[in-house]
């Protein structure tokens, strides 16, 4: 389980999260959810341990595997999509989460992909990486209804916990994940 | 083809005003003109000296330029890696920076062989240029790559190899192609002050002091299509290698 308590977080000047408890458990898909500024993306890069907190404490994250996948897509412009993907596991694995996401040109550059292409490359690369805990930050921009959902189902089993932020209750139910209310939690 | 023609016209443009220069002049001891310096350049080319000496020349600056490459990327990537290297270092990189190119021959004559010097000065001239290049390459490469590869485990080499050496690459080049330049440059007016044997710099010295103009034109013009060429292969080989990375 991966406990937060009485967790505050944010940038100088700019305070995101406040007061924040919250609990995880071990397995299964949560998805946490609120307007813009209320602290999705901060949680998900504490998590991460990209970013510290300024006071409160976390556990049960310690020696665990985490994948994640950011608000961008930071592939490397001078990679291909295989490329991309594979630097972070092996040829196999980057063949196999590459189909999943039904990326067939796999020898094409960023520059010369979509915004959805780029998206699920991104995500082909966070799920080859593997792990314990699979950290999506808005796994589903750029990506059209139907994709959303043949892509949601390749998602779903890639991780013993899953911890994704969404805009909207219907990419939560895709997922089939718990939702957390991120707003209503710090008020 | 266009661009082609256009070059062509603008040579001829300037060649024009040269000839007419020199003509206007009318005197070849102060200003030859292209026929002559071009007449001067053919009878230098037929004998074996002129390629002995453009070799030796190009040797000279050659290990330096390259010296002064591989020594400003280690540099760089030193001070960036450390902060008090930088600290330390830095006054040195802002003392031949703004040293005249002519104190520091003068200085080195006292030091090294003669042959040397151009090896020294051209070497002296390009490190600052490729390491500030590089550096400030370095301090650029993208915040965000480095945070992925950070999160995705990547180990320091792989860093190296995926991140930071595409990153650097166009500074590096860019870098690469003025130093180059500037190596010639100086290579050569090392040779002029130091007068080693067989080199081009020792060859404009003479031309000078015995008054063959044309001579002196002609040498001064195999170091421009030297310089140019050089420049070119730089930029074709930079070029071949980004194709058959793509």
């Amino acid at each position: 389980m991966i406990v937060l308590s009485h967790m505050n977080a944010g940038y100088p000047g700019k305070p995101v999260l406040r007061k924040l408890s919250l609990t995880f458990p071990d397995t299964g898909v949560v998805a946490l959810m609120a307007p813009s500024g209320y602290g999705k993306t901060t949680l998900l890069r504490i998590l991460a341990g990209l970013l510290p907190a300024d006071s409160g404490t976390i556990s049960g994250i310690e020696g665990k595997k985490i994948a994640f996948l950011f608000q961008e897509d930071r592939l490397l412009p001078w990679l291909t999509a295989e490329k991309n993907v594979e630097i972070v596991s092996d040829s196999a694995m980057a063949k196999r989460w590459l189909k999943a996401m039904e990326i067939e040109d796999v020898g094409q550059y960023p520059y010369e992909m979509s915004g959805g292409m780029r998206r699920r490359v991104a995500l082909a690369r966070a799920l080859a990486f593997g792990g314990d805990i699979l950290l999506l930050d808005e796994p589903f921009k750029g990506l059209d209804e139907a994709l959303k959902e043949r892509v949601a189902s390749k998602i779903r089993q890639a991780a013993p916990l899953i911890i994704l932020s969404v805009h909207d209750r219907e990419e939560a139910e895709l997922m089939g994940a718990d939702v957390v209310q991120l707003d209503q939690m710090q008020k | 083809m266009k661009k082609g023609l256009h070059c062509l016209l603008i040579g001829a443009f300037w060649l024009a005003v040269w000839w007419g220069t020199s003509a206007a002049v009318g005197l070849k001891l102060l200003l030859p003109g292209p026929d002559d310096t071009i007449r001067a350049l053919f009878r230098l080319v037929k004998t074996g000296a002129f390629w002995l000496t453009t070799g030796k020349t190009l040797l000279r600056v050659a290990t330096g330029y390259l010296l002064g490459v591989l020594c400003g990327v280690l540099l760089a990537a030193g001070c960036f890696k450390i902060a008090w290297l930088d600290a330390l270092l830095s006054p040195i990189r802002t003392v031949i920076k703004a040293t005249p190119v002519s104190s520091f021959i003068i200085l080195v004559l006292l030091w090294i062989a003669k042959t040397q010097v151009p090896v020294f000065i051209s070497f002296l001239m390009v490190l600052p240029i490729v390491w500030t290049g590089m550096q400030e390459a370095l301090r650029a490469v993208d915040q965000d790559l480095l945070e992925m590869a950070r999160m995705y485990r990547f180990s320091p080499a792989k860093k190296i190899q995926y991140l930071y050496i595409p990153s650097t690459k166009p500074a590096l080049m860019a870098a690469c192609v003025t130093g180059l330049g500037f190596a010639w440059k100086s290579g050569i007016a090392a040779e002029v002050i130091a007068r080693p044997e067989g080199a081009i710099g020792t060859q404009l010295y003479n031309a000078q002091i015995y008054l063959e103009r044309a001579d002196l034109f002609a040498w001064t013009l195999t170091v421009i299509l030297l310089s140019m060429g050089l420049e070119m292969l730089l930029k074709a080989a930079a070029r071949r290698r980004e194709g058959e990375k793509a």
